[in-house]
């Protein structure tokens, strides 16, 4: 046994290979980023059709957390079989884990918007799309944003375990080092793996709290 | 006459709740009417039936002599202004951005728009300059009130549905709203159906009164003196209650009086030429002090202006008790109770000082307006016109 070395070992490992922890690191943010935008797109769409109507949003929430409760390896594995190896497979199961808190968000944002803002705006005569997209989806949005902040969180840590089908990202290290046990190097690997995925998990925190600044009406600020 | 606003047997009845039982209603055009009545029987759901949020079960409703029962629900109501309670201002949007909710869903182009904004923020007396830009939270209860009124003038649509709407706001800043809306509708000529459960709300902005009864039905139809003078049933007369006599001071707006000229002079006017005119003054032991706008600002008698020195913009009593020439006796009544000096002061849309109205004025309109009902029903109440009436001409 070593004494203290362990950890010089991580810095002199990162000391040189940075370079490369940082293009891992970036192809993971891009791979969550891109699962986010898709779960964005379809929570919210989810949440909008059914937010009106108690038993399909149960439904909807149910269905979601369902998901969750899929181990991601067994998911992944899955999606190998169905989609093959590669980003396209981790994508979609990413955005798959990332639709509960979405749609969860939308259909609580929705419904908590105020009877008498919806009453004014139906009495004034605005279409059910103007209503939708003037009044109800910016008035909901920062929980909805609230919930994709979540759902980043949640698949930051899950997208290490794509690299297991063949994705980019940060995973690669953690089961390069799993892979190599015993070794001098295992340790390092899979310990810079772990940090970048925290550093990632990060800057995405960081980033939403700029998006709500810059997104959230300022009315709505306090 | 022209009606604008006639509801034809109108009913509606929830699963197992009887809402509305067969309401008929000729609304002539530009007037007030206000739908008063206890809670439940269906002053809101004849209302929302007007702009359609809700499906009346029978009957038929015509807006200037239009059926509007089959017209498109959103069209329709971009023609009828809707004012509630609760107002609904869009809390992520400007006052601006509010104000201009109807305009834009018409197409109107930007500059038209931001003309409009402005000179209805000047309309309901707030400075555009000011709060144009401003979002709702950083706004007052009865500022908020005045913008839920704006916005739904902002297409000038001819009828106006308005669901309590100063039923959310202290009794004061109710006052005023009153007063200022009376005053806009002078210039607006709305057609309104006002609802409220306050009998003395009712008078006072009335130019018609309908009674809704706990049987969903309307007990009486009519101007409010007729109203109050001539109750038609038992449940009228109890809810009307007691202090009718009280209650017609609601009738009478302070410019239908003629005013008292109150002695007054102005605030940086000196010591000596004060005095001087408050001696003059026969019968007056207070002068009222004006600034150089011409607005009530203090009450001094002679022994303020005995004290040394010249500024008076602290002597005597503050000048309170302001009303302005559309408010009614009833208001006047009540600020004078307030006042230092037993009256109330009058002033026009700017604050300046016109006269002053005293309880001899009070007392003096209550008795002609007793003569002037007794009158009127010696020959018949000839210019409340009953829908049954209405419809036997018609017919
Ligand atoms: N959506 C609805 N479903 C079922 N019943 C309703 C509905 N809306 C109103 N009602 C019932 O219809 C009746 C009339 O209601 P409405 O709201 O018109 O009363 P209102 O005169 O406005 O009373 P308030 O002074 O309390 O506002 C009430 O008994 C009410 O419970
Ligand atoms: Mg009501």
């Amino acid at each position: 046994m070593r004494e203290g070395a362990p950890m010089q070992d991580v810095v002199d490992f990162l000391a040189r290979r940075w370079p490369q922890l940082l293009e891992l690191a970036v192809e993971h943010l891009l791979l969550v980023l891109t699962a986010v935008v898709f779960a964005t797109l379809i929570g919210v769409t989810i949440g909008v059709l059914v937010y009106r109507s108690p038993p399909l949003s149960s439904l909807a929430t149910s269905v979601t957390s369902t998901i969750l409760t899929i181990p991601s390896l067994a998911l992944f594995a899955l999606m190998v079989v169905w989609v093959g190896l590669g980003d396209r497979s981790a994508i979609i199961a990413l955005t798959a884990y990332a639709l509960l808190p979405i749609v969860r968000n939308t259909v609580t944002g929705l419904q908590e918007v105020d009877p008498a803002v919806s009453e004014s705006a139906r009495g004034m005569g605005l279409s059910a799309r103007s209503r939708l997209l003037r009044i109800d989806l910016p008035l909901a949005w920062p929980v909805i944003l609230t919930g994709v902040r979540v759902a980043t969180m949640l698949i930051v840590s899950i997208a290490a375990i794509a690299a297991y089908i063949g994705a980019g990202g940060l995973g690669n290290w953690i089961f390069d080092g799993l892979a190599r046990r015993g070794s001098v190097v295992a340790l390092p690997l899979i310990i810079s793996g772990t940090l970048g995925v925290v550093l990632v998990a990060f800057l995405l925190d960081a980033f939403f709290i700029l998006v709500n600044k810059l997104t959230v009406p300022k009315g709505l600020q306090h | 006459m022209e009606f604008m606003i006639q509801l034809e047997k109108l009913t509606k009845r929830f699963p197992g709740q009887m809402a509305v039982d067969e309401v008929s209603m000729d609304i002539p055009e530009g007037e007030i009417v206000v739908f008063v009545g206890p809670s439940g029987c269906g002053k809101t759901t004849t209302l929302k039936m007007i702009n359609r949020l809700i499906e009346p079960t029978s009957g038929s409703i015509f807006i200037d002599g239009e059926d509007v029962t089959h017209m498109n629900p959103d069209k329709l109501r971009r023609r009828i202004g809707y004012v509630i309670q609760q107002i609904g201002l869009f809390p992520h949007q400007t006052i601006a951005t509010n104000i201009a909710t109807v305009p834009r869903a018409l197409k109107w182009d930007k500059d038209r728009i931001a003309a409009r904004v402005d000179e209805l923020l000047e309309l309901v007396g707030m400075d555009p300059d000011v709060y144009r830009d401003r979002y709702p939270k950083e706004l007052s209860g009865g500022q908020n009130q005045r913008i839920g009124v704006a916005r739904a003038l902002a297409a000038d649509p001819a009828v106006m549905l308005m669901d309590e709407p100063f039923g959310a706001v202290d009794p004061i800043t109710r006052e005023r709203l009153q007063s200022e809306f009376l005053r806009l509708q002078d210039e607006v000529h709305k057609t309104i159906c006002f609802v409220t459960h306050d009998v003395d709300e009712a008078i006072k902005m009335g130019d018609r009164i309908a009674i809704f009864g706990d049987d969903h039905k309307i007990q009486q139809f009519d101007r409010p003196e007729t109203i109050l003078s001539n109750p038609e049933n038992e449940f009228v007369e109890d809810f009307l209650g007691s202090g009718a006599a009280l209650k017609r001071l609601h009738l009478r707006r302070v410019r239908d009086v003629d005013l008292t000229s109150w002695p007054a002079a102005s605030l940086d006017e000196g010591r000596d030429s004060l005095r001087r005119k408050l001696e003059e003054a026969e019968g007056y032991s207070f002068l009222l002090l004006v600034d150089d706008r011409g607005r009530p600002s203090r009450w001094v008698s002679s022994r303020d202006l005995d004290r040394s020195g010249e500024d008076m913009s602290d002597r005597g009593l503050p000048a309170a008790a302001l009303v302005e020439p559309q408010g009614t006796l009833h208001d006047a009544l009540d600020e004078m109770i307030t006042s230092n000096v037993g009256c109330a002061i009058v002033v026009d849309k700017q604050g300046v000082y016109q006269g002053v109205v005293d309880i001899d004025t009070v007392m003096t309109a209550v008795n002609t307006l007793r003569e002037e009902l007794r009158g009127r029903l010696a020959v018949g109440s000839w210019h409340a016109v009953p829908s049954e009436a209405v419809e036997e001409a018609r017919s």
